[in-house]
C-alpha cells in the first residue's frame, strides 16, 4: 500500500516536471510531424463501501460489515499523436491502473475468515486511432489487460470505425472481445482434503492451498519442514465477453446535441465466480451455479443542453433487458454550473432499479433441486440512489503550473436497498 | 463461422422474444429517437458551435467518472452503454 501510495505521489511530480519542459514551436506549414506527447492524464479514486451482505458468504446477514470494501484505484493514460503524409491523424494512447483493495468477505473465503483480505489489481491499456479529418472516419485498435493475483487474468481486443455525416452527426461502431482465465479458487470447505496434503511418514510433498488461493509445495522430512518447493498450477475456467456497439451522435441546434449507445454483449463460460457460497434451505451449502451463457441489451441515450450563458443540463438514460430476467433502468442528471468561463461546480443525481435475476435467492432459500442458483445480491432486485458534486477548474494558464491544464475532483454518496452505503472520491489531472 | 453465426441467431432468438412478449424496449427506444430525429434538422456551422464544443457538453463520461463507473458495473446486474466495460474481469457481470 505504502508503495502504491509513493509510486502515485512519483508520477504526479514527474508529469509535472516533464511538461515543465516543453516548449512551443511555430507550425504555420504543414509537414508529418512525428509522435509527439499530447496530454497526460492522471486518475486517482478512493472508494469505501459498507454492506453486511456478501456474495462469499452466500447473503448471510452475519457478521457485521462483512461486505466492507476499499479500493485505492490510480490510472495514467498518455496520449501521443502524429500526422502522416495524407494529413491523417495518429493518437496512440498507452495506459496502465492499480488497484489496492481490501474486502472484508474475502477473508472467508476459507471457513474462520483468516484468509488473505486484499489484493491488488493490474491493468495495462494500448489503443491506436487514425484519423481521416477530409473524410471525417475513424478507425481504432486496441489491446487491454487485467490480472488480480491468484484470482484471475483477463486478455481484451477491440477495433472501431466511425464516420461523421453531413449533418453534424457521427455514427460509430466498435467490437470488443475480453477473454478471461479464472481460477477455481473454491471456499475451503469445498477443497478435497487430498489436495490439500499429501503426508508420508518420511519425506513428503505437502501440497497447501490457503484460502486466498496461494498453493505451495513443502517439503517435510521426518516431520521437519526442509524447504518450500514449485508451486503447482490451480485449476480454471474460461469465460468470454463479445460486445457489439453502436453508437449515434447528432448536434441538434446550437445548444443542444444527443447521442444513442446501443451494446448487444453475449457471455460464455463460467459465468458464476468459485468463491461464491449458497446456502440452501436444508442448511447444506454449495458454490453458486450460473448458466454458461448470457445475453445482454443495454440501450442508453444521452441530451445535453446548455441553458443560458453558464448552466449545462446533461441528462442519460438506460433501459437494460438480459436472458436471465433482469431488468434495469438507470437515470441520471447532472447540472454543471459555470461560476467562471475556467470554474464550474456540477451536482448530479443517479436514480438505478433493477429487477432479479431468474436464479437468484437469499440466504437458506434455494433449494437442493434447483438447477442454478445464487445468493450474490449483485443479482437481486434493488434501487439505489447516488448523488454528488464535481469540480472541474481550467484556467488557460494552467492550475499553478502551465502544464497542468485541469483539475477535475468529484465525490459520489451512493446508497442500495440492500443496505449497501458507499462513498467515491476521484480526481482527474490532466496535463498538456 | 459457424459458432459467430450460431451466436447471432441466438442473440436475435432472445431479442425477439423479449420484444414480443411486453414491447417495452420498443416504447422506451422510440420517444426519445423520434424526439433526436424530429429535431435535428437545423444545420450548425463550424462558428456556431462555441457552446456545443465546451468541455462540459460531452457525449460520453468524464474521465474522473472512471473508478465510480467501475465500482457500479461491480455493485449492479447491468452495465453498458455508456462507454463502459461490458465484461472482463472478476465481479463484472
Amino acid at each position: 500500500m505504502k508503495k502504491i501510495c509513493l509510486t502515485v505521489i512519483g508520477m504526479y511530480i514527474l508529469m509535472a516536471h516533464a511538461f515543465s519542459q516543453v516548449s512551443i514551436k511555430d507550425t504555420s506549414t504543414y509537414k508529418p510531424k512525428k509522435l509527439k506527447l499530447d496530454e497526460v492524464n492522471l486518475v486517482s479514486s478512493y472508494y469505501n463501501q459498507r454492506a453486511d451482505k456478501s456474495a462469499v458468504m452466500g447473503g448471510t446477514p452475519g457478521p457485521k460489515g462483512i461486505g466492507d470494501v476499499t479500493d485505492f484505484a490510480n490510472g495514467i493514460d498518455l496520449k501521443f499523436i502524429s500526422w502522416d503524409g495524407k494529413h491523417r491523424k495518429n493518437t496512440l494512447t498507452g495506459g496502465i491502473g492499480i488497484d489496492y483493495h481490501t474486502a472484508a468477505s474475502q477473508a472467508y473465503v476459507d471457513s474462520n475468515g483468516h484468509a488473505r483480505n486484499n489484493g491488488t489489481r493490474i491493468y495495462p491499456t494500448l489503443d491506436w486511432t487514425i484519423e481521416n479529418e477530409k473524410k471525417g472516419t475513424e478507425f481504432g485498435i486496441g489491446a487491454y489487460y487485467s490480472a488480480e493475483h491468484n484470482y484471475y487474468h483477463s486478455k481484451g481486443l477491440n477495433t472501431s470505425f466511425a464516420k461523421k455525416t453531413n449533418n453534424n452527426g457521427e455514427f460509430s461502431v466498435k467490437l470488443t472481445g475480453y477473454f478471461d482465465n479464472i481460477k477455481m479458487i473454491k471456499p475451503a470447505e469445498f477443497e478435497p482434503v487430498d489436495s490439500i496434503s499429501n503426508v508420508s511418514p518420511t519425506d513428503s510433498v505437502v501440497y497447501v492451498t490457503t484460502a486466498s488461493g496461494t498453493t505451495k509445495a513443502l517439503i517435510y522430512s521426518n516431520g521437519g519442514l526442509i524447504s518450500r518447493g514449485s508451486k503447482p498450477k490451480l485449476p480454471s475456467q474460461s469465460r468470454n465477453t463479445y460486445t457489439a456497439s453502436f453508437s449515434f451522435a447528432q448536434v441538434i441546434n446550437q445548444r443542444m446535441q444527443g447521442s444513442i449507445d446501443m451494446d448487444f454483449v453475449y457471455q460464455d463460460g463460467y459465468l458464476g465466480l468459485p468463491f461464491h457460497r449458497v446456502f440452501f434451505n436444508n442448511g447444506k451449502d454449495t458454490i453458486e451455479n450460473l448458466p454458461s451463457e448470457r445475453f445482454k441489451f443495454p440501450i442508453g441515450f444521452r441530451l445535453n443542453y446548455f441553458l443560458g450563458d453558464n448552466i449545462i443540463l446533461r441528462g442519460y438514460y438506460r433501459f437494460y433487458i438480459d436472458n436471465w430476467g433482469l431488468k434495469s433502468h438507470t437515470a441520471e442528471l447532472e447540472v454543471p454550473v459555470k461560476i467562471t468561463p475556467f470554474f464550474s461546480l456540477s451536482p448530479f443525481y443517479r436514480y438505478y432499479v433493477q429487477t432479479a435475476v431468474n436464479y437468484f435467492a437469499a440466504y437458506e432459500v434455494h433449494s437442493p433441486t434447483d438447477k442454478y442458483f445464487t445468493s450474490n445480491y449483485a443479482l437481486a432486485a434493488f434501487k439505489s440512489n447516488s448523488f454528488g458534486m464535481g469540480l472541474r477548474l481550467a484556467p488557460p494558464k494552467g492550475v499553478l503550473i502551465k502544464s497542468l491544464s485541469a483539475i477535475e475532483i468529484r465525490y459520489s454518496h451512493y446508497t442500495q436497498t440492500t443496505d449497501l452505503v458507499s462513498d467515491i472520491i476521484s480526481m482527474n489531472l490532466k496535463f498538456r | 463461422m459457424m459458432m459467430i453465426k450460431f451466436t447471432d441467431q441466438k442473440i436475435f432468438i432472445f431479442l425477439k422474444t423479449q420484444l414480443m412478449k411486453k414491447q417495452t424496449l420498443m416504447k422506451c427506444c422510440a420517444i426519445p429517437l423520434a424526439g433526436i430525429i424530429l429535431v435535428s434538422c437545423a444545420h450548425v456551422k463550424e462558428y456556431q458551435k462555441s457552446r456545443i464544443n465546451d468541455s462540459e457538453m460531452i457525449l460520453a463520461n468524464k474521465k474522473v467518472e472512471k473508478n465510480e463507473l467501475n465500482a457500479q458495473s461491480y455493485r449492479e446486474g447491468s452495465s453498458g452503454a455508456n462507454g463502459g466495460k461490458t465484461g472482463g474481469g472478476c465481479g463484472c457481470n
